[in-house]
């Protein structure tokens, strides 16, 4: 089983998970440090590990803002957010596994919301 | 008929687990010719060697084949063995079948049967092979030194100790290189200046040693043993001689805006100027960019209050010819720009700095006489943090270097150490991925930095700096021992920048035909038998040029470099390379095309008399080869459309015959 | 000269200004902009997974439309921008994708990323020049001291984007120096502002809003200007109300110089 979903996870995302070198610059620089559970560099080293349920079940992969600061600043190019990003996908791609609905809009709104965000978060969060 | 022995290698396992050394002496004893053949474990060694000779000896061999490892390896060793044997050293080929073949290959049968072939086409060579002599060529009995860094200075030093001339040309005004700037070495904590400098003397004082100050080179022209090279000795528009180095005119310029570079910017030098104070040669120069009197005419300040007289606005660059029998590259490195690492904020806040900035600050000589305080507003600071690996080991294309830069982690635990040291009240943080220090009591020093100065060392990088108007810079990092994200209030930050090679290595690799690495090193004849020669014959490699390498390794192999070079020099004759161009003058036309191909100008044309098949006289124009300058390249072997020029030892009929050998199977 | 033109669907509705500045001042430097005749929602952010195909198809069909009028395509929210950059990159350099986005669409022919992508403010720098740029302010905003606000997807991932430097940009610095502004530096003019996490959480938002903001105020800067919706939302609405500085849309600052905002 967790074979299957490391394997996944590679392809999906299409990171070698091998080039990271564990500098931690990655979770240096995440804005939603924070907020995570496991942080950026936490995601390629348990994906090398092929820890992958535990990132399943972690709250931490509805945190990435993909706003890509890792994938920039990154010495080696491992672009941890496209891990976050491929973890989640195998979340949300699984029946009942949304995790934001369209009933769940209405109650989010304020009048200046720009759609931009709905569409965004729609994206991220769900299938 | 040729009678050829045939030696398989097994070079223990690398060989012999991937080819049948056995299947390979076999089938190559019933090729035409071949009246012996066997294998051994390891043919290069004394037993080896011995085998080989006592088989010339016992079966009368007039041709050898060895297959084994590349003739970049061995083929100088088994050259000396055949002619301790008494036979023509060039009567001996090697059939690479290790890198060529065992190295490459996984299946046994392939390997063996592509070793056989191999062996097939040296030993259809071998029947062609014709003996050689090479020619000798003399040496010129003087060394060149490129770069007056710590690596040239000691190079220098060495050849010169040993009673050889030696021209060192250095691009800057004065010799001292990087080292000049440095404070402190580790893990000695050496004051630099106080064992540079009289290195710097003692070049200057050695008659031996000629100093090309503020100088370049040029062009190289010739080959191992005669070099012919023009300097140009840029013009300081000071009279070196006259000028006594007394700095009248260096405090009387009124241009006093120029960045000093000796001091990374972090001060203003005038438009007359000598770097520092032991600087060597101690003269004056004029910086052309910023003179008024050479820019406008207007002004000759200097010259007015220059006693001796020594300022000279109508000098002009000089070119100098001089004749070497070696050369040394020693160009050093440069730190990398930071331009792509803003995300510390490095164009943003003069606080952050680079750590050779970091140097200067705490330099006694330096901007602030030694006391370290901040570049915006002279404060000191009272939280600084390092970061590590700005720029080395990354893979992030078009950004940073891909290697380990070797010197930063040895010199950041210096710089922590020596502020704690200083600053008792300095809260140090040093950003490391890895902390290397394989040298001798390296893991010492680093481990005082920690145990005895209280340096914080915290596995992580920093992300991001954001400097504040009150002059604080926050620093967000990761510290991934405790898995936090850190938020520091910094007053400085220092910025270990790779390393890379200094800019003017390039074309002068090109100048010298020496070749470089993908990062811009010199690449050394090999990397752990030969590694302070360049594959040119000649060009001998020192200091950083070849790779990072912190002072005391860079001593080392200046010392190393010396020592070959002493050897070249000690000869008063070097024996060629016999594998060299020959025209055949019957059939060459006299058409050039070879001549316009050579690299290195050997080939002319004499205009020769020769009596023709119907008895008459002829005058005909065609080529002659210099041997002593041809290197063998063949590059006019091909050029030549009637084939009248050929190569020595590898002629266009024995190269037939190999490819005959291998398209048989 | 004529542009194809990406709206993007914030565009049509929150963020009308930033579009409607945009045309009247694109009209007075010359410059057409020809709305795609049918475009979709880009989806607003680029799903990064590799295997993702259907959800990047919006933004296929958009760059191949621009392709059909045989005209650049000019982007101005910068979540469009990244999405269609990102898209477009895919569709010339990762073969596996742009085989399975071709046989979904079925077009006449293949699209294989022949589109260029330009950002408004490219187009700006490296169309109009911000020399002429310069030359046709009638009001310049002299003495205005304004924070550049980038966020992320103008510049990252910069191998794709390829805007300006990704850690020390000054495209959108250039430009207010050109309408005759003071542009103010600040370190976090490239960190987030939380994005879309503000839907279901809005501290984060706060938090990351209040951050860039507080830097850019730090550093002397009287307002702020942005390139998107989302950025300009967060800014408005999730700093403290207490020393929040204005933030305007770049185009509204551009309209203002230009002498065509009514």
């Amino acid at each position: 089983m967790s074979k299957f979903d490391k394997e996944q996870i590679l392809r999906t995302s299409g990171v070698n998970v091998l080039k990271c070198m564990r500098c931690g610059k990655c979770s240096a620089t995440c804005p939603s440090y924070d907020e995570m559970e496991y942080h950026p560099h936490q995601f390629v080293y348990m994906v090398e590990k092929g820890e992958i349920d535990k990132l399943m079940q972690s709250p931490s992969i509805y945190k990435c803002l993909s706003c890509y600061a890792c994938v920039e600043r990154c010495p080696r190019g491992v672009e941890p957010a496209k891990v976050v990003e491929a973890v989640r996908l195998q979340v949300i791609r699984q029946q009942g596994m949304n995790h934001l609905t369209p009933d769940d809009i209405p109650a989010l709104l304020d009048e200046d919301l720009p759609q931009q965000a709905i569409v965004t978060a729609m994206r991220k969060y769900s299938k | 008929m040729q009678r050829i022995g045939v030696f398989v290698c097994w070079c223990g396992s690398n060989i012999a687990a991937t080819v049948d050394v056995n299947a390979v002496s076999e089938a190559l004893a019933h090729e035409p010719g071949v009246v012996f053949s066997t294998n051994y474990q390891y043919m290069c060694s004394e037993s080896g060697q011995n085998l080989i000779k006592d088989a010339i000896k016992e079966h009368q061999l007039t041709g050898v084949v060895i297959c084994s490892c590349s003739p970049r390896m061995h083929e100088a060793t088994f050259r000396k063995t055949v002619a301790a044997a008494g036979l023509n050293s060039y009567m001996l080929e090697i059939a690479n079948i290790r890198e060529q073949c065992s190295w490459i290959h996984k299946d046994k049968a392939e390997a063996t049967e592509k070793a056989i072939i191999l062996g097939r086409a040296a030993i259809a060579k071998v029947q062609l092979n014709a003996p050689l002599t090479p020619g000798t060529s003399p040496v010129t009995k003087r060394a060149l030194v490129i770069g007056g860094g710590i690596a040239g200075i000691q190079t220098a030093l060495d050849i010169a100790d040993a009673g050889f001339e030696v021209d060192i040309v250095e691009k800057q005004p004065t010799i001292g290189g990087k080292m000049t700037q440095i404070d402190k070495t580790f893990p000695t904590l050496d004051c630099a200046a106080c064992i540079l400098t009289p290195k710097m003397v003692d070049c200057a004082q050695n008659e031996k040693i000629n100093i090309f100050a503020y100088s370049e080179v040029e062009e190289v022209k010739g080959f191992v043993g005669s070099f012919t090279v023009k300097i140009k000795k840029k013009a300081r528009y000071v009279d070196p001689v006259k000028c006594t180095g007394c700095g009248e005119c260096t405090e009387k310029c009124p241009m006093k805006k120029i960045p000093n570079e000796f001091n990374l910017g972090l001060d203003t030098r005038r438009a007359i100027y000598i770097p520092f104070a032991q600087a060597v040669p101690k003269v004056a120069t004029i910086d052309p960019d910023h003179c008024n009197m050479l820019k406008n005419g207007k002004c000759g300040l200097c010259a007015k209050v220059c006693s001796a007289g020594a300022i000279d606005y109508k000098q002009k660059d000089e070119i100098v010819e001089r004749e070497y029998g070696a050369i040394v590259v020693a160009t050093g490195y440069n730190p990398i720009k930071l331009d792509d690492y803003d995300e510390y904020a490095y164009a943003q806040s003069k606080d952050v700095v680079s750590s050779l900035e970091f140097e200067r600050l705490t330099n006694a000589a330096g901007p602030t006489g030694g006391t370290l305080l901040r570049p915006s507003d002279g404060k000191h600071p009272h939280t600084i943090v390092f970061v590590q690996c700005v720029g080395s080991r990354c893979s992030n294309e078009g950004k940073g270097k891909s290697y380990c830069s070797k010197i930063c982690c040895m010199y950041t635990a210096k710089h922590a150490m020596l502020t704690r040291e200083k600053y008792p009240d300095t809260d140090v943080y040093v950003f490391y991925i890895d902390v290397r220090s394989p040298g001798k009591n390296y893991d010492e020093f680093y481990r005082r930095a920690v145990e005895e100065y209280g340096v914080h060392y915290i596995k992580g990088m920093v992300g991001k700096v954001v400097p504040r108007s009150d002059g604080k810079l926050l620093v967000q990092a990761s510290d991934l021992l405790a898995n936090e994200q850190l938020h520091i209030e910094a007053d400085m930050v220092v910025l270990a920048a790779a390393i890379e090679p200094d800019k003017s290595a390039r074309p002068l690799a090109t100048m010298l035909t020496a070749s470089m690495d993908t990062n811009d090193f010199f690449t050394e004849a090999h990397a752990k038998l030969r590694p302070v020669e360049s594959p040119t014959a000649g060009i001998f490699l020192s200091g950083a040029c070849q790779g990072p390498k912190d002072i005391p390794d860079t001593v080392a192999q200046a010392g190393a470099a010396a020592s070959k070079v002493i050897g070249l020099l000690a000869k008063d004759k070097l024996t060629g390379n016999p594998c060299i161009a020959h025209p055949d003058e019957w059939m060459c036309n006299g058409c050039s095309s070879c001549e316009k191909v050579c690299p290195y100008g050997a080939i002319s044309y004499v205009d020769k008399e020769f009596r023709m098949p119907d008895r008459t006289t002829a005058i005909r124009r065609v080529a002659v080869v210099n041997e002593a300058v041809c290197q063998g390249c063949g590059a006019c072997t091909v050029a030549c459309p009637s084939g009248a020029m050929d190569l020595k030892g590898f002629s266009n009929s024995q190269i037939m015959a190999e490819v005959d050998a291998l398209c048989k199977m | 000269m004529n542009f194809s033109y990406y709206p993007g669907c914030t565009l049509k509705n929150k963020a009308q200004d930033l579009d409607r500045y945009a045309r009247l001042s694109a009209e007075k430097l010359g410059i057409h902009l020809e709305e795609l005749s049918e475009w979709q929602c880009c989806g607003g952010a680029f799903s990064m997974g590799k295997d993702e195909i259907a959800s990047k198809l919006a933004a296929v069909r958009a760059l191949n439309g621009a392709k059909e009028q045989g005209q650049d395509l000019v982007t101005l929210c910068s979540a469009c921008h990244n999405v269609l950059k990102q898209a477009n990159d895919a569709m010339a350099h990762d073969e596996e994708f742009s085989e399975h986005a071709n046989n979904y669409m079925q077009l006449e022919k293949p699209y294989k990323g022949e589109t260029r992508v330009i950002h408004y403010l490219e187009l700006l720098r490296d169309v109009v020049g911000f020399d002429n740029l310069k030359k046709a302010v009638v009001k310049p905003l002299t003495g205005k001291k304004v924070a550049a606000y980038y966020g992320c997807l103008l510049l990252r991932p910069s191998k794709v984007m390829q805007m300006d430097n990704p850690e020390n940009p000054t495209i959108i610095e250039d430009f207010l120096r050109a309408i005759g502004a003071e542009p103010v530096l600040y370190a976090n003019r490239n960190e987030c502002c939380g994005g879309y996490a503000v839907l279901e959480d809005r501290a984060i938002a706060q938090k990351k809003s209040a951050a860039v903001m507080e830097n850019a105020a730090d550093q002397g800067a009287e307002m702020m200007i942005t390139a998107c919706p989302l950025c300009e939302y967060n800014l408005k609405k999730n700093t403290p109300a207490d020393g929040r500085l204005p933030v305007y849309y770049f185009t509204e600052l551009l309209a203002e110089a230009l002498g065509v905002k009514e």
